[in-house]
C-alpha cells in the first residue's frame, strides 16, 4: 500500500513538476529581464531535476528484514580509524569493538603514530598499527591510504571499518555478516546515527532521510553506498579492485612514460652535454631500447618483461659510455706510464678501474643522470608505481571522500552492496558550528571531485539505475547556485518591481501549488514521520559552502591546485556566536530583511503589485525561516545533558 | 600455506604449497622480504603446489615484485595450476606478470 501511495505521489510529481516547468520555459519567461528570469528558470529546473531522482530512488526502496545467520568460520578483522582524536576516545571505541560478539581481530590504525595509543593498545591486547616506511615522502591519501595500508597486513575475510567516535554494538557482526552469505556481496552499510544530538538537532548532523529511504531506495538498485564508517566489506572484494586498479594505472603510466621519451630524448639531444659523441651514442642506445619497448608493447608482451628488458638495455647502454670513457683514461694512463715517470698520490691505477666503472654506472652516477629528463622518463616506465607507496590501493585514492568512489568501483566490478537499516553503532557529531562547516565541504568536496573525475553516467560498466543513483548524489550537491537564484529572485521584485515571470496570474497558481503540494507530500509519506525539515534547511542555507566545494573540486581536478581552503582561526564555544563562519548568509539575511521593508513601502507608493508583493513577501518570509537555522547553529553552545570535547571531531 | 627457499646458481626458488590467500599473502611478503634482504634480488616464486590463489595472494605477489625491482632484480612467478592462471586472466593482471612453464625458464633469458 505504502509503495502504491509513494509511487502514485512520484508519478503526479513529475507530470505536475513537467507540466509547471514547460511552462515557465514556454510561455512565461519575462525576457525583458532575462538577467533574473533565466537564472530562475535554470534553477527551478534544477530542482526538478532533483526531485525526479528523489523519486527515481524511492521507487524501489528495499526494507530488509533480518540477516540471517553469519557464514560459517567468517574470520572478520574490525579497523578503528584515528589521527588525533583523544586517546579516551579512541580506546572507547576499541574496548566496545573488543567486546563485539562475533569472533574477530581488533585494530587501532593509528595516523597519528602515537606512542601512548600503542601501549594502551597492548595492555589491552589490541592489535596497532600505522603506516609502513613505504609511505615515508609518498602521498597518504587519508584515511584511504590508512586502511589500505592495514589491509596488507590483516587477514580477515570481512573488514568492519569504525571512525574513531562510532561506538560498535555488540551485535554487529552478528546482524549483518549473514548478508555476505550471497557471494556476490561487497558491502553492508550500517546507518551513521550520533547521540550527543539534541531532539531540535541545530546543526543538522542526523540523516534521516539519507540512512533510511535515501539508502534504501538506493539499495534497490543495488547502488546502497559505502559512507565511509559503520560498514562491513568483503576482503576479496577490496583486494580485486585493488588489482584491477593496478593493472589500469600501470598500463596507463608504462603507455604514457614510453610516448613521452620520444619528446624527452629529443630534448637531450639539443642539450650541450649530447656534442659528446659519446653521450649521443648512449642516446642512440637508448632511443633505439625505447622504441623496441614501444613495438612490444603493442604486440601485448607482458609488462613487467617488456620494463625489466628496458631497464636492463639502459643499464647496459649506460654502463657502455662509462666504460668507453674509462677506456679513454685508462689509455692516457698507460702512455703516462709508459713515459715511466714516478707515480703520484691520488693516480688512478687500472685495477682500481673496474670499480670505478660499477660506482659510475649505477643509475643516479651514470652519464644518463646528465639527461635529466630522459632519466626521468625511463624511471616512471615501470610496474611498481614508484610514486605510491603500495603498488596495490584497494581504497580508491581519486577523492577525500574515499568511500563513495570505492562503492562505485565495486559496482562497476559486478558486486552488489546492501544497506541494513538498524542502528548498530553510536557516534559523536560536531557541536560547533566551524567543525560542521568543515566537515561538510569535505564531504561536498570529496562528492564533486568524484562527479568530476568519475562522471557516474559515464561507467559502462554500472547498469542506468546505479549510474543515476550515484549522480543524484552528486546533483543535490549543486543545490547552492539555485538557492542564491532563490533567495535573489524575491529581492529584485520587492525592491525594483521587476517579475521573472510574465504574469503572476491563475496561469501560474494553478501550476506551480499543485506541484509543490504534491512534491511536499511525496517527502511526507516517504519519510513517515522522520524530521526532514532540517535537511531541507542545510540544503539551501550552507549555499557558500556547497559553491565553494564546486569551486575548489573543479580548479582541484582541472588545474591541480590544492583543495585546501583558507582554516579560519579556532574560536572557542565560550568566545560567543560564531557570526564570522556565516557572514555571507547575514549579509543575505539582511537584505531580504530590507527587501520587506522596501516593498512595503513601494507597494503603499503604488509602485508594486498587491499579488506580486504578497507573493514575495511569502517567498522572502520562507527564505528567512530557512536561514534562521544558521542563527540557532552559531548560538549552539554544545550538546548538555553529557560533558563532551567539541574537539570530537566525526573524521 | 608452506613456502620452501632453495638458493639457485642464478636465482632464490621459492615454493608455496597449499593455499595462496589472505592467510598466506603476509606471509609470502615476509618470506620475500628477507630472502630479497639476504641479498637475492632474482626471485622465482613456484605456483606448482599453490592449489587455490585469491586477489589477496595476487597483491602480495605484487608487493614482491615491488620488493625485487627496488632492490635491482626481479620476481618471476612459474608452473602455476589452471585456478591461479584462472585468477591472472581473471584480473586481467596476465598482461603484467608473466607466469612461465617452469623456474628454470623463468630467467632463461636475462
Amino acid at each position: 500500500m505504502n509503495r502504491f501511495l509513494v509511487r502514485l505521489l512520484v508519478v503526479l510529481t513529475l507530470l505536475l513538476g513537467v507540466n509547471y516547468i514547460a511552462w515557465r520555459w514556454l510561455e512565461s519567461l519575462n525576457w525583458s529581464a532575462w538577467w533574473i528570469a533565466v537564472p530562475l528558470v535554470l534553477a527551478e529546473t534544477y530542482s526538478l531535476i532533483d526531485v525526479s531522482l528523489f523519486g527515481l530512488t524511492v521507487w524501489r526502496l528495499r526494507r530488509r528484514g533480518k540477516a540471517g545467520a553469519p557464514p560459517p568460520g567468517a574470520t572478520v578483522d574490525v579497523f578503528i580509524t584515528t589521527y588525533d582524536e583523544p586517546l579516551d576516545l579512541v580506546m572507547g571505541t576499541a574496548l566496545a569493538a573488543q567486546a563485539i560478539r562475533h569472533p574477530h581481530s581488533t585494530w587501532i590504525l593509528d595516523d597519528g603514530a602515537r606512542p601512548e595509543l600503542e601501549a594502551l593498545a597492548a595492555e589491552h591486547g589490541l592489535g596497532y598499527l600505522t603506516r609502513s616506511e613505504d609511505w615515508a615522502d609518498r602521498p597518504r591519501h587519508a584515511k584511504a591510504g590508512n586502511l589500505n595500508n592495514a589491509l596488507m597486513t590483516t587477514q580477515g575475510e570481512f573488514l568492519l571499518i569504525l571512525d574513531a567516535d562510532q561506538v560498535p554494538d555488540p551485535g554487529i557482526l552478528d546482524r549483518t555478516l549473514g548478508w555476505f552469505n550471497d557471494r556476490k556481496v561487497a558491502l553492508v552499510q550500517t546507518p551513521q546515527w550520533f547521540v550527543n544530538v539534541p531532539r531540535h538537532d541545530p546543526l543538522g548532523s542526523q540523516a534521516p532521510l539519507f540512512y533510511g529511504p535515501i539508502q534504501q531506495g538506493k539499495d534497490g538498485w543495488n547502488a546502497a553506498f559505502f559512507c565511509g564508517s559503520n560498514a562491513i566489506l568483503r576482503r576479496e572484494a577490496l583486494m580485486q579492485l585493488g588489482l584491477s586498479g593496478y593493472v589500469r594505472e600501470v598500463e596507463h603510466d608504462v603507455k604514457d612514460a614510453l610516448a613521452r621519451t620520444r619528446a624527452a630524448l629529443r630534448k637531450a639531444r639539443r642539450s650541450p652535454e649530447a656534442a659528446n659523441p659519446v653521450v649521443a651514442g648512449m642516446l642512440d642506445d637508448v632511443e633505439a631500447a625505447t622504441e623496441r619497448a614501444r613495438a612490444e608493447l603493442k604486440a601485448g608482451a607482458p609488462l613487467t618483461e617488456l620494463t625489466y628488458r628496458l631497464q636492463r638495455e639502459v643499464d647496459a647502454a649506460a654502463r657502455r659510455t662509462v666504460t668507453r670513457d674509462f677506456s679513454q683514461i685508462e689509455a692516457d694512463l698507460a702512455s703516462i706510464a709508459a713515459l715511466e715517470l714516478p707515480p703520484e698520490d691520488g693516480m688512478v691505477w687500472p685495477d682500481e678501474l673496474a670499480s670505478a666503472v660499477d660506482r659510475m654506472s649505477r643509475r643516479d652516477l651514470s652519464p644518463l643522470a646528465a639527461v635529466e629528463p630522459v632519466r626521468e622518463v625511463l624511471e616512471a616506465v615501470s610496474v611498481d608505481r614508484p610514486g605510491e607507496a603500495q603498488p596495490v590501493m584497494p581504497l580508491a585514492t581519486i577523492s577525500v571522500t574515499e568511500d563513495m568512489a570505492t562503492a562505485m568501483r565495486l559496482h562497476g566490478l559486478g558486486w552488489r552492496s546492501v544497506y541494513h537499516h538498524e542502528i548498530l553503532a553510536h557516534g559523536l557529531a560536531p557541536e560547533d558550528l566551524k567543525t560542521m562547516l568543515t566537515q561538510r565541504l569535505r564531504w561536498a568536496q570529496g562528492t564533486v571531485q568524484v562527479l568530476l573525475r568519475e562522471n557516474p553516467l559515464l561507467q559502462r560498466r554500472l547498469g542506468w539505475g546505479q549510474r543515476l543513483m550515484y549522480f543524484a548524489t552528486m546533483w543535490s550537491y549543486l543545490s547552492g547556485f539555485a538557492a542564491v537564484v532563490y533567495f535573489a529572485a524575491p529581492i529584485v521584485y520587492l525592491v525594483l518591481g521587476i517579475l521573472p515571470v510574465t504574469s503572476l496570474s491563475w496561469d501560474f497558481f494553478v501550476r506551480f501549488i499543485p506541484f509543490m503540494v504534491v512534491n511536499q507530500l511525496l517527502f511526507l509519506v516517504v519519510g513517515r514521520g522522520i524530521p526532514t525539515w532540517r535537511g531541507q534547511q542545510y540544503s539551501l542555507a550552507l549555499f557558500p559552502i556547497w559553491i565553494r566545494a564546486c569551486t575548489t573540486a573543479a580548479r582541484n581536478v582541472w588545474f591541480g591546485r590544492p583543495l585546501g581552503f583558507a582554516v579560519t582561526p579556532k574560536v572557542r564555544q565560550d568566545a560567543g556566536p560564531a557570526w564570522h563562519l556565516i557572514r555571507p548568509q547575514l549579509v543575505v539575511m539582511g537584505l531580504l530583511a530590507a527587501a520587506l521593508v522596501v516593498g512595503t513601502v513601494r507597494l503603499a507608493a503604488g509602485l508594486n503589485e498587491p499579488v506580486g508583493t504578497l507573493v514575495n513577501v511569502a517567498w522572502v518570509a520562507f527564505d528567512l525561516v530557512v536561514l534562521s537555522v544558521l542563527v540557532t547553529a552559531a548560538r549552539y553552545p554544545g550538546f548538555e545533558p553529557e560533558e563532551r570535547s567539541a574537539d570530537a571531531v566525526h573524521g | 600455506m608452506q613456502f620452501t627457499v632453495e638458493q639457485k646458481p642464478r636465482y632464490a626458488h621459492i615454493t608455496g604449497t597449499g593455499r595462496l590467500n589472505m592467510v598466506g599473502a603476509p606471509r609470502l611478503r615476509e618470506v620475500v622480504s628477507k630472502v630479497v634482504d639476504e641479498g637475492s634480488n632474482h626471485v622465482v616464486i613456484d605456483l606448482g603446489g599453490t592449489e587455490f590463489m585469491d586477489s589477496s595472494g595476487l597483491g602480495a605477489l605484487i608487493g614482491c615484485l615491488k620488493l625485487a625491482r627496488q632492490a635491482g632484480g626481479d620476481l618471476r612467478i612459474a608452473n602455476v595450476r589452471p585456478q591461479v592462471r584462472m585468477v591472472l586472466e581473471l584480473t586481467s593482471m596476465h598482461r603484467v606478470l608473466n607466469p612461465y612453464d617452469t623456474a628454470d625458464a623463468a630467467f632463461a633469458d636475462d
